[in-house]
């Protein structure tokens, strides 16, 4: 074979639609007019930085009436004034510094573009455009002709101006400064050198070093307290309890101090936790702009569809103004927004986002369509049953779960671990405090601050989210992308994983067949066909479909024995269709595979293959999973692949067929009310519910930019026999947190025999604390990194 | 009036200034993305070697011009 990849998009070229333009060689017509529309602009350094960057402009005719309703643009556009539009768009193809290079030079292929900005990371490209000569649907359909297709959905629609919240980086940046500042000025006391020059500009320094803290204690510092006062008063012991303490009896003190003249104070120390806390929660903070793991229907959904009107005119019309009895039309690869009845003739729907099976549904006149299906082929019209809110895949969310986005249902790891350091600390401080109380009044009241300060558990704070927040990029970049640090720790504890079927242990593409023997000459396939015919085995049935037309003929004898095969004697031939032993030819018994040998007239002639449709290193990754894990199977078909599946995976793992979205959902909660922690991993929108009331949901996607349900993680199909992997990976991550809070407290112990003894010193609580806050980063960092190498 | 406390005044409002500095550029947005600009700043020079020869036209006219 040859194997010549396309210039434009880089997709293999079928010789007989191959085209040469300019002596590059193009797939198809429209790679080769985005070629055309480069070079004529003097753009074709657009294939200088990346080999083949592009994709095959779609079809879209029509498809963006919509933007010729001036609600509608007026709905997308993020600002506009007289003679300036901006608008920024969601473009799933950006995807190297090619696709940054050509979106920034839109202004040279459409005049009345004036600038236009990428961000990468959140796949957006954001247009500045004079509406006087140019619109926003000639940019869609510019961007459309040169592979650049915006998406465009009613999440879009509804989504207000979106705030970006910086606080966090505000609060780094002013703790940064302070305690940067504190440093330096703190810096001729740690030596206590009783010099005449530093005595006499004590009280400046100190007070200087008092008004630089106060912006850190008040503003960056602010989060703890408000979560510390949240937790006491809902009874809970978070880690923030302590860390406010600390905060605050280390300013408290330090006042003291200084205003008495005792001593230099710990106004170091204080800034430096701080701004280093603070920084953990920026680590930890990692997000994937580009994914959004809170996804409901209306990302799914068109924001506009067409409306033939009584008159027979046609009109673009908001989804949400659809009504009972409109009369719509749905152009190829459009979404069904309603359910409806089918007026047109004839219909081919796929109903992949809904089941996750990419097999077409041929729906005929007077039928039945529900939403969520996609019309492929003609335009097809359909009259309206239900309003978009009353249908029944919208009607899915508006179950409790998606309602109900509990904040935090569990207990974090740290929170538990505070649950004993935080009264453990309080203990040890008044045990000391009474202690010292009746040798010397003065030094009960250092130590008992001491004591708070030193073992304010920076580093306890820490640990968790800079394991997290390392374990999170990690399986980012092997293509596991889960919604925070959490998920991880959720991870770790589930006991029972529950697999969809469909779509997810199966892929989505048609299973291909193979043939494997003596070609058939073409008598010979007409009377396979036939033979075929009469047979209802699932079997049978695809390869029916896969065997091209042929003409009608009748079998004159025809016996199907169930679980071996056909006999079937057509025109004087005998054929024999069916397994190994029913043919007894063949000796070879291959599980793996499933094949239909065939027989004619007495002569083997070979067998079909069924290339296995589940994914690769399902067995192997079902057996490694059920020796920890208990193992569900959910389907939403029906058990006719029963055999096959429990053949293929371990004995302990259940299988559920017939399962609805809303069974699926109960079983999952019964699973759960029986102690379960489940995760559930699916595709389609027909787990959506499933997903939500999982403890951990995880979606899996062939192209994790398109589409996925609401869900907690996202997985890259293609890394689906490294679940186990990922697994493992989650509870050596615990173990490292474990480890490191070992470490931490070893530190605490250390710090806390000075301040027992009352002789901490500013300098020792200035050393220990970054110096604990390095050793645990670094811990963490190799350790989640070593993790992840070793298989 | 010692020197020093001229020197530190001096030394905190530089400082101070350079705050000010960075909580504009975050407010301006320049941290949303951490990505494009670093790919971004590599472009202008490969478009130059790309069209050289249009580069000498409008050289050679403005020397015209002039």
């Amino acid at each position: 074979m040859d194997t010549e990849n396309c210039f434009h998009c880089g997709n293999e070229i079928i010789k007989k639609d191959e085209i040469v333009f300019d002596e590059k060689k193009f797939c198809c017509n429209g790679c080769k007019t985005v070629y055309e529309i480069f070079s004529q602009n003097d753009l074709s350094c657009y294939y200088d930085f990346q080999s083949s960057p592009g994709a095959t402009p779609q079809d879209i005719q029509g498809k963006y009436d919509f933007l010729d309703n001036e609600d509608i643009v007026n709905k997308l556009l993020e600002f506009q004034e007289n003679a300036t539009h901006i608008v920024s768009l969601y473009i799933p193809h950006i995807h190297c510094s090619s696709c940054i290079w050509i979106l920034e030079n839109l202004q040279k292929l459409q005049p009345g573009i004036s600038t236009s900005q990428v961000n990468f990371g959140e796949k957006k490209v954001r247009v500045t455009f004079n509406p006087e000569q140019t619109t926003l649907k000639e940019i869609v359909y510019l961007l459309s002709s040169i592979g650049y297709e915006p998406y465009i959905s009613l999440e879009n629609f509804d989504e207000g101006k979106k705030k970006i919240d910086r606080s966090l980086i505000y609060k780094i940046g002013v703790a940064f400064f302070c305690f940067g500042n504190i440093m330096l000025l703190s810096f001729p006391e740690y030596f206590e050198v009783e010099e005449f020059w530093i005595n006499q500009y004590r009280g400046f320094f100190r007070w200087l070093i008092f008004a630089l803290s106060l912006p850190t204690f008040i503003y960056s510092a602010s989060g703890y307290y408000v979560s510390a006062w949240k937790s006491m008063k809902s009874g809970l012991l978070n880690i923030d309890i302590p860390i406010a303490l600390g905060i605050v009896v280390m300013f408290v003190r330090s006042t003291v101090d200084i205003i008495f003249d005792y001593g230099q104070g710990f106004f170091d120390s204080m800034a430096g936790l701080i701004f280093f806390m603070l920084l953990g929660k920026l680590f930890q903070q990692k997000t994937y702009d580009f994914l959004s793991f809170e996804r409901d229907y209306k990302s799914y959904f068109p924001i506009a569809i067409t409306k033939v009107l009584p008159n027979g005119t046609e009109e673009s019309v908001q989804v949400y103004d659809i009504e009972k009895g409109d009369r719509l039309l749905i152009r190829n690869q459009e979404l069904i927004p309603v359910d409806g009845i089918l007026i047109s003739e004839k219909a081919s729907i796929d109903y992949s986002f809904v089941t996750g099976e990419a097999v077409l549904m041929e729906k005929k006149s007077g039928d039945k369509i529900f939403a969520g299906g996609k019309q492929m082929g003609k335009v097809i019209e359909m009259e309206v049953l239900f309003s978009v809110s009353q249908s029944y895949l919208t009607q899915l969310w508006s179950n409790d779960v998606f309602q109900k986005r509990v904040e935090q249902q569990h207990k974090t790891i740290t929170d538990r671990i505070s649950r004993y350091f935080t009264p453990a600390l309080l203990a040890l401080a008044v045990v000391s405090f009474v202690y010292w109380i009746f040798i010397d009044v003065t030094t009960a009241f250092n130590v008992f601050t001491a004591i708070l300060i030193v073992a304010c558990p920076c580093a306890l704070a820490l640990t968790a989210p800079f394991t997290l927040g390392n374990v999170l990029r990690i399986l980012g970049n092997r293509k596991f992308y889960l919604k925070n640090a959490l998920v991880v720790e959720q991870l770790a504890k589930v006991d029972t994983i529950v697999f969809d079927k469909t779509g997810t242990i199966t892929t989505n593409k048609k299973t291909s067949i193979t043939y494997e023997g003596t070609e058939l000459k073409h008598s010979e396939l007409k009377l396979l066909k036939n033979v075929l015919r009469g047979s209802n085995h699932p079997l049978s049935r695809r390869l029916y479909e896969f065997i091209p037309n042929q003409d009608k003929m009748e079998t004159s004898n025809f016996e199907e024995i169930i679980g071996k095969g056909i006999f079937a004697e057509i025109d004087g031939n005998t054929i024999k269709l069916g397994s190994s032993q029913f043919l007894k030819t063949m000796t070879e018994n291959t599980h793996k595979k499933t094949k239909v040998h065939l027989e004619i007239n007495g002569v083997y002639k070979g067998s079909y293959v069924f290339n296995n449709q589940y994914r690769k290193g399902l067995e192997q990754l079902f057996d490694n999973l059920s020796k920890k894990y208990n193992l569900v199977v959910l389907s939403g078909d029906n058990d006719g692949e029963r055999k096959i599946l429990e053949k293929m995976l371990p004995s302990t793992a259940c299988l559920v067929f017939n399962q609805k979205p809303e069974q699926k959902l109960g079983y999952i909660e019964q699973l759960q009310k029986e102690g379960k922690n489940v995760m559930m991993i699916g595709d389609g929108l027909n787990d959506a519910g499933a997903l939500a009331q999982s403890n951990v949901g995880i979606s899996i996607s062939e192209n994790v930019n398109v589409f996925s349900p609401a869900c907690d993680g996202i997985l890259d199909a293609t890394q689906f026999d490294k679940i186990a992997f990922f697994m493992k990976y989650s509870k050596n991550a615990m173990k490292t947190i474990y480890m490191s809070f070992g470490l931490s407290l070893l530190y605490n112990v250390v710090g806390l025999s000075f301040a027992v003894t009352g002789e901490l010193s500013p300098i020792v609580a200035a050393i220990i604390m970054p110096l604990s806050t390095i050793t645990i980063v670094s811990f963490v960092t190799i350790m989640t990194n070593a993790f992840a190498r070793s298989k | 009036m010692s020197v020093i406390y001229i020197l530190i005044t001096v030394s905190i409002f530089v400082a101070v200034l350079f705050l000010i500095a960075f909580i504009k550029a975050v407010r301006s947005g320049q941290y949303d993305d951490d990505y494009t600009p670093s790919v971004r700043m590599l472009f202008d020079d490969e478009i130059v070697k790309e069209n050289p020869n249009k580069l000498i036209q409008t050289q050679t006219e403005k020397q015209k011009s002039i």
